[in-house]
């Protein structure tokens, strides 16, 4: 496979190394026209009903829209990383317990490891890698980074999109209420009071107080 | 996570006449947050998965003239969220609330909620073959059984974890199980068995059955409701032990009640012994008190859950004298 940034003269990125290896390489830039669907159909007296090994779908992620093929058993999670190459929600416990993986999907946080890609079939996803725009970071992002809402920095991505989440229905909320909308995301380095703090200040900044 | 296939069928009479050729291995996902989790564990391997997701149809709360009706395949969170429910049913309001984390109320449903599986550690654990699996034996009545059964337990000792459950059954729930036959209508209370009846599954769902819808009716006048949750931790967790209580309360005493206990069986558990201490009489806690320990008349405490009964005593009166300050 051809490397876009060697192209460039930039140097290999360990991960775009690993990638070039497995079936990572495929990546977002396969065109939609050789994307394969496998699909039988049952009939039953109800009308026929598509089963699928692999469907070809359409997820808007940040704004962008990508065609791609994925198995049922692909987590969106495992699409966002391995096939757009968007590393920011991140596999941890990869059993909808920690929070890492969290992205928004139509507005609402969901884990993207306990959701499979083929269901978010035409749906809207945000990741953190969405949220700066022509290289100005959100209000949420300067805000953990002033308020040190991250120590080892692991989970501060799905902290910042249940952030988003929380802050797109509430504008000013209360401790009480940020800490309902973060008792899905873990910390393992319990910097809960920073990131609390961190989100207080984002409210401050979005509200242009 | 093994491969498997999926099944899209764009209505229930699709899903249920799928169902109804009972294809090897098939397994139906709502929301799939405790379905991915099993399926993650390798303690299913599915072949075929139904997926319910296209059958918006199923996701719906609506107010009819004298009952409520949800659909199966409504997010917890719409419950949590939806001002009718929050302002008449506290006790479904606060199950929903108190279940899982905001990112797992936003997929899992209702009806996924009401069949999901249990969590018992020998259970969730690939490498045990107990008996809740065809195997011969219960690891957790001699193992670590800290979070089992007190009441109705034997040979397998799970509780069922579900948290809206106990209190839709509090309110008189009743579901609509859809097949590619009849619809049949019974009461919440009577979908879910013990495991001396059927160890294998927790409810009576038939293979090519379905859940399709839940119903209970308007709040009378008087009634109040509460649910209780006691859990290890301030974030998510299962219910070490729950309450769900709906009562009729007049001149300080409570004319009906309804008391269903989670955390301590293997079903959501009605307690009716601790129902007829209480009905008619005069509140006091010394009456509620005596009322729990009717029910633990008949509580086998494992070797690591005799705490169970000492947070069945106290989360009941708890809940029942919350309805009557408030
Ligand atoms: C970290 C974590 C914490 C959790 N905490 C809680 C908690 O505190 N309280 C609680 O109650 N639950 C909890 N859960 C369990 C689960 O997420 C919720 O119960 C959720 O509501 C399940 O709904 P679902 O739609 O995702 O179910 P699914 O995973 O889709 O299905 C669950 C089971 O029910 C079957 N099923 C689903 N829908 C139907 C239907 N309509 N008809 C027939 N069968 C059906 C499926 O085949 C599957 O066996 C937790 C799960 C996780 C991962
Ligand atoms: S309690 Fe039930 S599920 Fe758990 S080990 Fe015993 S038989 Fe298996």
């Amino acid at each position: 496979m051809e490397d876009k940034n060697q192209k460039k003269g930039k140097p290999i990125k360990r991960r775009d190394f690993l990638k070039g290896f497995g079936g990572g390489a495929m990546g977002a830039a396969v065109a939609p026209k050789f994307l394969v669907q496998e699909k039988k159909t049952i009939s039953t007296k109800e009308g026929n009903i598509p089963v699928y090994s692999k469907k070809k779908i359409s997820l808007i992620v940040n704004g962008k829209k990508h065609t791609l093929s994925v198995k049922p058993r692909d987590t969106l999670l495992d699409v966002l990383r391995e096939k757009l190459n968007l590393t920011g929600p991140k596999r941890i416990c990869n059993h909808g317990e920690c929070g890492g993986c969290t992205v928004l999907l139509d507005a609402q946080p969901v884990y993207s490891c306990m959701f499979l890609a083929v269901r978010a079939d035409g749906q809207k996803i945000t990741t953190v890698e969405g949220l700066a725009k022509g290289g100005n970071l959100h209000s949420i992002q300067k805000a953990f980074i002033e308020k040190d809402g991250y120590q080892c920095g692991f989970c501060t991505s799905g902290f910042i999109m249940s952030s988003l989440a929380l802050l797109q229905r509430n504008k000013k909320p209360n401790l009480e209420e940020i800490k309902q909308a973060f008792s899905g995301n873990l910390c393992r380095c319990g910097n809960y009071f920073k990131i609390y703090d961190a989100v207080s200040e984002a409210a401050k900044k979005m509200r242009g107080a | 996570m093994n491969e498997f296939k999926l099944a899209q069928p764009q209505s229930v009479g699709q899903a249920t006449s799928f169902l109804s050729q009972k294809p090897k291995g098939c397994h139906i996902m709502a929301g799939g947050t405790d379905l991915l989790g099993e399926m993650k564990n390798g303690i299913i391997d599915a072949e075929v998965v139904v997926d319910l997701k296209s059958l918006p149809e199923l996701s719906f709360i609506k107010r009819e003239q004298n009952k409520v009706r949800v659909g199966a395949l409504t997010p917890v969170s719409e419950l949590a969220e939806n001002s009718f429910i929050q302002n008449e049913y506290s006790v479904l309001y606060e199950a929903a609330l108190s279940l899982a984390t905001p990112q797992l109320r936003n997929v899992g449903t209702v009806g996924g909620n009401l069949c999901q599986r249990p969590r018992c550690w020998y259970y969730r654990d690939s490498q045990i073959l107990c008996l809740k699996k065809g195997g011969h034996k219960c690891f957790a009545f001699n193992g670590r059984n800290k979070y089992h059964a007190i009441l109705g337990g034997g040979p397998c000792f799970i509780v069922y974890p579900s948290d809206l459950a106990p209190a839709l059954i509090s309110l008189g729930a009743e579901v609509i199980i859809a097949s590619s036959k009849k619809e049949k209508k019974i009461p919440l209370e009577e979908f879910y068995v013990l495991p001396k009846e059927n160890l294998l599954q927790e409810n009576i769902l038939q293979p090519g059955e379905m859940l399709k819808e839940i119903q209970f009716p308007l709040k009378g006048s008087g009634e109040k409701s509460t649910y209780h949750k006691l859990k290890e931790r301030g974030t998510w967790d299962f219910a070490l032990v729950s309450a769900a209580v709906n009562a009729q309360i007049t001149n300080q005493s409570f004319k009906e009640i309804r008391i269903i206990l989670g955390g301590v069986a293997p079903i959501p558990w009605r307690a009716k012994k601790a129902e007829s201490v209480i009905k008619g009489n005069r509140i006091t806690q010394s009456l509620l008190q005596q009322a729990a320990q009717e029910e633990l008349r008949d509580a086998v405490p494992l070797t690591d859950n005799a705490y169970k009964t000492k947070l069945v005593q106290s989360i009941m009166s708890q809940a029942a004298l919350s309805l009557v300050k408030t």
